[in-house]
């Protein structure tokens, strides 16, 4: 039954099943495990980074396209929450329809993106792309009647979501569940519920055409596939899923600006947890994502403690200070496109084979 | 007997997952045309690249002169006087006829230091290139690149030229041109190693013969017997080549 | 480049077809020209925008040039070529800042700063080439990956050594102000720009046009591994393309930080995207193509810039688009690819 479930896509490896399940459990268990609000904060980054980038490991992982547009879906589908909620009130109406909007018009753009990289070579397609993200991001400043401009938009959730609401008077099992709670848990479902089918996308018939794209494309369109449908399918399929973690990250922080959903430095987290986790195995996206917040999170915090132990030396004090964690995190980023081209998913899997099945050829 | 001023020993290549050659022995003796005559597929490009360093070979040696090369990078290789003349022809189509003249002369820095002699011979052979010398050579015929490719190979004294099927899709009186152009290189004690599916060309101009199949020479003789025994050739080639003449 | 080759083919004989210039790229460059004059109303408007636009592109072309090549030649994707712009802007302020200490004339203070950008830039280049570039040659998702890695190391370094706020970097007293032709304001600053840009592009054209190395280069972008078989080592030219595309680029940024006035970390960034519109304009690896795409990336900049300033950028990317439906594969594509 676990095999349908991960749609036969087993993870392979005891490691990567041992981290899988502890990594499950923790996040379903985390209100009650984690209840301070930084910590909650963390986990609930970890639960839309791992749909982020599982969407964006779909277009990179299995068809082989570099896109740099993804941060703009991703904002698409905040704003589309934000927007709508700040002008329609707040309710789950107002979520509705600020997501149904976020999905048209992210399956339009990335339609016409995907259309588009028809007509040009992959390299042109990543360098659009990265304009075409830039630009929006801009946009998303200037239109400030609409989008709150550099400061962004707070707004108020449905009633079930908002801190104040307390369904049960007395603690549950030592917590007192209110809104956050509760909306912790929205995103839990929906992040899971959305890996799982992206797992069964990959592993259908349409994903393998994906994974032969990717391996030679001359090939598969020569055998009779159109490369084209097949890419712009993925294209959209990811852009919709980036989307809806975007709204959920809306409906988590209530509060959505350019720096949140579309700065180039979401991107590039994006990149380094697909190649830390592992391109192209989804679960890769879920040990980088735990693995990369939980770092991030606390690198500032080491980087501090690391800056008082340095105090007064001249060079070594610029390096090591807590502004400065992006200088490491991208020191960490080249290092690993070296040290770790097939991502921790990768080591593990390549190790489990070795260990376990000698004469096993590997699937890739 | 001529000396060897290439041989090859055992080489197999690998392009990818792909054995394409099988454990190639060749000798191509010095001061004559030796034909590669072969099917489609049977290797004889991938032996020239292999000879070139373009597709390294993956075992077995290749000499030239004596010295190991099948280790070295394709430029030292061309320095040690191997031209080679591609099926595609590798002509620079944003230059013109004249830069890429200039650019196979490495002694030349420009134009003026080309030898004027040698070139004048080479517009004896190939009228056309000094007809559209200052052209692009994009806009060039494709048996005026053809020409133009073989005057880049013989712009400056070689002791080898590796020619890859040289009259594919040309006019027979182009391929008259170029027969005419490779024997008085032949006159000049040039070796040369000619893949060739033109029978034609192949009779005319071949002094030994190698056949290959299956990424392996399976024969090798003069061109003389090849061109007496039709069995033969119908053995080895799965056709008689006199009906292609 | 064909110019000099048509001029001189039709000194050869009338009887020779000739061998066609595509024009067509230049008329559309005429064309914005054109239109905009209607568009923009005043004349005196038109030709301030005209020259600022013109300068601009030119700059931008400093920077792209190198990016071009690189990729036409070596088959790398640089997506960090910002870091060497940002070095470049930040070494100006440092050597004009000293300069206006020390006391230094205006235009000696500019030579100095480009001189010294384009010395540092060049010797990162180099560092750059070998530490992270020739590692993954041939591969370009991690070349895209690597050399993104690698500009936010730059960056967060150049914070390091500049701080992470924004530096002034005013014109020296001879530069500031404008001559006047009637209505219009021609900014001093602009021309010098635009001269330095032309001087750039002259002796691009001359080395890649008049010298042998220039030929391998010209070659080398279209057929690799034929310059070798012909017996040039290639690969080492690599370094030297990348080192001189790096050093262009701190010039670029010197100029580009002189025409904003200031300076921050983010400008590699900023400036990166515009390079990368203007060379899918004008086609990876055509020097021509990328002059081409930079001056019309630069007059639609500031053309937009008065008519309808929110729409600025996306002028660019339309115009990227409009093109590459146009001819996908940019204004003059280079062929053998």
């Amino acid at each position: 039954m676990l095999n349908r479930l991960l749609s036969h896509d087993l993870p392979r490896s005891r490691w990567l099943a041992a981290a899988l399940l502890v990594i499950l459990v923790v996040l379903a268990l985390a209100p009650f495990l984690f209840p301070g609000a930084k910590s909650m904060s963390v986990v609930a980054k970890i639960l839309v980074f791992i749909l982020l980038v599982a969407s964006y490991d779909l277009l990179l992982g299995y068809t082989g396209i570099v896109s740099f547009a993804h941060t703009m879906f991703f904002g698409i589908g905040a704003y589309g929450i934000a927007i709508a909620s700040e002008k329609l009130g707040a309710g789950w109406g107002a979520v509705g329809l600020g997501l149904l909007a976020a999905a048209v018009v992210s399956v339009l753009l990335s339609l016409l993106i995907g259309l588009f990289s028809l007509r040009v070579k992959a390299i042109f397609f990543a360098m659009i792309t990265l304009a075409v993200a830039t630009a929006f991001q801009t946009l998303a400043s200037q239109l400030s009647d609409f989008t709150g401009g550099e400061d962004g938009l707070t707004f108020r959730n449905p009633e079930w979501l908002s801190p104040s609401f307390e369904p049960f008077e007395t603690e549950v099992l030592g917590l007192l569940i209110d809104g956050k709670a509760l909306t912790y848990w929205l995103l839990f479902v929906t992040v899971l519920a959305l890996f799982l089918l992206l797992l069964r996308i990959v592993n259908s018939p349409f994903g393998r055409v994906l994974q032969a794209i990717r391996e030679n494309d001359f090939r598969a369109e020569a055998i009779g596939y159109r490369t084209v449908i097949y890419r712009t399918l993925s294209n959209v399929v990811s852009a919709l899923f980036a989307t809806i973690a975007g709204a959920l990250l809306a409906l988590w922080l209530r509060y959505v600006g350019p720096d949140t959903t579309l700065s180039f430095e979401i991107m590039l987290d994006i990149l380094l947890i697909v190649v830390i986790g592992g391109m192209g195995t989804l679960y890769g996206a879920v040990i980088g994502a735990v693995l990369f917040v939980v770092a991030q999170n606390y690198l500032q915090d080491l980087l501090a403690v690391g800056a008082t132990a340095v105090q007064g030396v001249p060079v070594l004090q610029a390096v090591i200070a807590p502004d400065r964690w992006l200088l490491w995190l991208g020191v960490a980023f080249v290092l690993c496109v070296y040290f770790f081209p097939s991502g921790i998913v990768g080591r593990w899997r390549a190790a489990a084979l070795r260990a376990g099945n000698p004469r096993r050829t590997p699937r890739r | 007997m001529s000396d060897e001023i290439l041989c090859l020993r055992g080489v197999h290549t690998h392009i990818g997952a792909y054995h394409i050659l099988h454990g190639v022995d060749l000798q191509v003796p010095e001061g004559q045309v030796t034909m590669l005559l072969g099917r489609n597929g049977a290797g004889k490009t991938t032996t020239l690249r292999t000879v070139m360093g373009l597709t390294p070979a993956s075992q077995g040696s290749i000499t030239f002169r004596g010295q190991p090369i099948q280790a070295r990078e394709t430029p030292d290789i061309a320095q040690l006087g191997i031209a080679y003349v591609p099926e595609t022809m590798g002509i620079f189509t944003d230059l013109t006829v004249q830069e890429n003249m200039v650019l196979a002369a490495r002694a030349a820095r420009h134009a003026g230091e080309l030898d004027q002699a040698r070139l004048d011979w080479i517009f004896g052979l190939f009228p056309a290139l000094k007809k559209f010398w200052l052209y692009p050579a994009g806009k060039l015929s494709g048996g005026q690149k053809q020409m133009l490719a073989v005057a880049r190979a013989i712009v400056e004294p070689r002791a080898l030229i590796l020619v890859d099927e040289p009259s594919k899709g040309l006019a027979p009186s182009i391929v008259a041109n170029l027969i005419g152009a490779l024997r008085e290189l032949k006159a000049q004690r040039t070796t040369i190693l000619l893949v060739e599916q033109n029978f034609q060309m192949a009779r005319a101009l071949g002094d030994t013969v190698a056949v290959m199949d299956d990424g392996r020479v399976v024969h090798r003789g003069t061109m003389a017997e090849l061109a007496a025994d039709e069995g033969l050739q119908q053995r080895l080639l799965g056709l008689s080549l006199g009906a292609h003449a | 480049m064909t110019t000099a080759n048509v001029v001189a083919a039709s000194a050869v004989g009338a009887a020779i077809p000739k061998a066609s210039f595509d024009w067509k790229p230049i008329v559309l460059l005429l064309a914005v020209m054109a239109l905009a004059v209607p568009a923009i109303g005043s004349t005196s408007s038109w030709l301030t925008l005209t020259v600022a636009g013109l300068a601009m592109g030119l700059i931008v072309f400093v920077i792209a040039s190198g990016l071009t090549l690189i990729f036409g030649l070596m088959d790398v994707l640089n997506f960090g070529h910002g870091v060497f712009i940002a070095l470049g802007a930040f070494v100006a302020t440092s050597v004009m800042g000293y300069g206006a200490g020390a006391g230094w004339g205006g235009f000696f203070s500019i030579l100095a700063a480009m001189g010294v950008a384009m010395a540092v830039a060049g010797a990162v280049g180099w560092a750059f080439e070998r530490i992270i570039v020739r590692p993954v040659y041939g591969l370009h998702l991690k070349q895209i990956l690597i050399t993104m890695g690698g500009m936010i190391v730059g960056e967060e370094i150049i914070k390091v050594i500049w701080g992470p706020l924004q530096i002034a970097l005013p014109l020296p007293d001879e530069l500031r102000g404008a001559w006047l032709f009637g209505d219009a304001a021609v900014e001093k600053y602009r021309v010098l720009a635009a001269a330095i840009g032309l001087v750039v592009l002259a002796v691009l054209v001359y080395t890649l046009n008049r010298t042998k190395i220039g030929l391998l280069i010209r070659a080398g972008v279209q057929d690799r591994s034929m310059v070798e078989a012909l017996g040039y080592r290639i690969r080492r030219l690599f370094v030297g393309v990348f080192v001189a595309g790096s050093a262009l680029a701190g010039l670029g940024g010197v100029l580009w930080g002189l025409y904003q006035q200031s300076v921050t970390p983010q400008i590699g960034a900023q400036v990166n995207v515009l390079i990368f519109i203007v060379i899918i304009i004008g086609g990876l690896g055509s020097t021509f193509g990328c002059l081409v795409g930079a001056l019309l990336v630069g007059l639609m900049a500031n053309y937009t810039g008065f008519l309808a300033p929110k729409v600025a950028l996306f002028s660019n990317i339309a115009l990227m688009v409009a093109i590459l439906l146009w001819r996908p594969q940019g204004l003059y594509p280079v062929t053998n690819r």
